[in-house]
């Protein structure tokens, strides 16, 4: 499969990046990371003039088209761009056009390559039953909490992650691990995101009504998929605290693949 | 046209968010749903609402337009696809796509860093705040 790993898994992220290939390698899949790809931009410019803020993107998607197959993300906010404005390559004739025209690819793309989140490839290529199957040393009923955040989910007629409101696609992974999955009821709520550098305290606000979900729900543990999401989680809790991985990293650990990990 | 406001103002935010704001029926899920709503000075069925009378002075002085951080919680629940989100984006660019309109000035942002910070924020910060 061809991979997008974005600037943060090459950074501040190595272990998100790592233990995703890791895992697929161990499903039987390598991980092909795109030649030359470029930062998504790491915003999805809601300006519907706006099209250098898409041209990165279109690059990227373009360039996996031109590789065959489908396009692997893993970081929230790069799944999010590339979703997004493979959609506007595909549904807004304006947006094409103009980007098309500035590109001048060797073939004009409208929205060929399908993107899916690492996730998504889990459940709907793999399979949870066959993640299961693979699973070495269960949790052993750890109680884990997956956190969405914003980006994977909405808008969902875009995005077509999972239901908006009552998503379920960690849940089951953490099953299929052999772990307790404990839905709290802002599992879906902004972390704060970038705020954080305009205004600490708005950001730290918005992290402790996350986190003091997840504790009342009884969670021993909180997993994401997004770098910033875990920034702000670890970085901005106040009283309510609770340890922050990644998927990754749990399905290293019941892979039986985290003694590998740290090496 | 009321202080604060050019006459394009309106044409410009609706050519950029794609969105028609007096379809908003001011139900108020937008506010309701928004996790930023403390931070807000104006709230985003109020924001709405100014962008329909076409009255952006206020708009265009809001701590709002800092505060929202496209989390898409009101573009998923609104009954009438009007896109909060995306009108406060359009009224930030008003302001950011003139000279000297930055938010965040580069300098600042080095003294705001720490270890971990992720990429991400950085860049998705500049792209936010600044043109």
């Amino acid at each position: 499969m061809n991979y997008y790993p974005g600037c943060t898994l090459k950074t501040k992220a190595k272990q998100l990046d790592a233990g995703a290939r890791r895992t697929a390698s161990a499903l039987g899949v390598e991980m092909r990371e795109l030649p030359e790809w470029q930062c998504c931009g790491a915003v999805y410019p809601l300006a519907e003039d706006e099209i250098s803020g898409r041209l990165s993107a279109v690059r990227t998607l373009s360039a996996a088209l031109e590789n065959g197959g489908g396009l692997v993300t893993v970081c929230s906010a790069c799944h999010h761009v590339l979703k997004r404005v493979n959609a506007d390559m595909a549904d807004n004739e304006l947006i094409r056009r103009r980007a098309n025209n500035y590109l001048a690819l060797k073939k004009a793309y409208a929205g060929e390559t399908r993107v899916v989140h690492y996730l998504e490839w889990l459940r709907d290529d793999i399979g949870f039953e066959e993640v299961k199957k693979h699973v070495a040393r269960p949790l052993d009923g750890l109680k884990v909490a997956p956190y969405y955040g914003c980006l994977l989910l909405r808008p969902s007629d875009v995005m077509r992650f999972d239901r908006p409101d009552n998503p379920s696609i960690m849940e089951k992974l953490v099953e299929a691990l052999g772990g307790v999955a404990v839905p709290f009821s802002r599992r879906s709520r902004c972390c704060g995101g970038y705020v954080a550098l305009d205004d600490r305290e708005s950001a730290q606000a918005m992290t402790e009504s996350v986190l003091s979900s997840a504790v009342k729900a009884g969670a021993e543990v909180v997993i994401s998929a997004c770098p910033l999401c875990m920034y702000n989680l670890k970085n901005g809790a106040g009283e309510n605290k609770l340890p922050v991985r990644y998927f990754t990293e749990l399905l290293e650990e019941a892979f039986g693949l985290a003694d590998a990990a740290k090496e | 046209m009321p202080i604060g406001g050019e006459a394009t103002d309106f044409l410009d935010v609706e050519r950029i968010s794609g969105v028609n704001a007096s379809v908003c029926m001011h139900c108020g899920k937008c506010s309701a749903s928004c996790p930023a709503f403390h931070k807000m000075d104006i709230h985003p069925h109020r924001f709405v609402a100014l962008v329909a009378d076409g009255d952006f002075g206020p708009l265009l002085r809001s701590v709002t337009l800092w505060r929202c951080l496209s989390c898409f919680t009101c573009v998923e629940r609104c009954p009438r696809a009007v896109k909060p989100a995306n009108l406060i984006e359009a009224v930030r660019l008003l302001l950011i796509r003139k000279p000297g309109g930055n938010h965040l000035p580069p300098q600042l942002v080095p003294a705001r860093l720490d270890e971990e910070l992720p990429q991400q924020a950085i860049v998705a910060a500049m792209r936010k705040y600044n043109k």
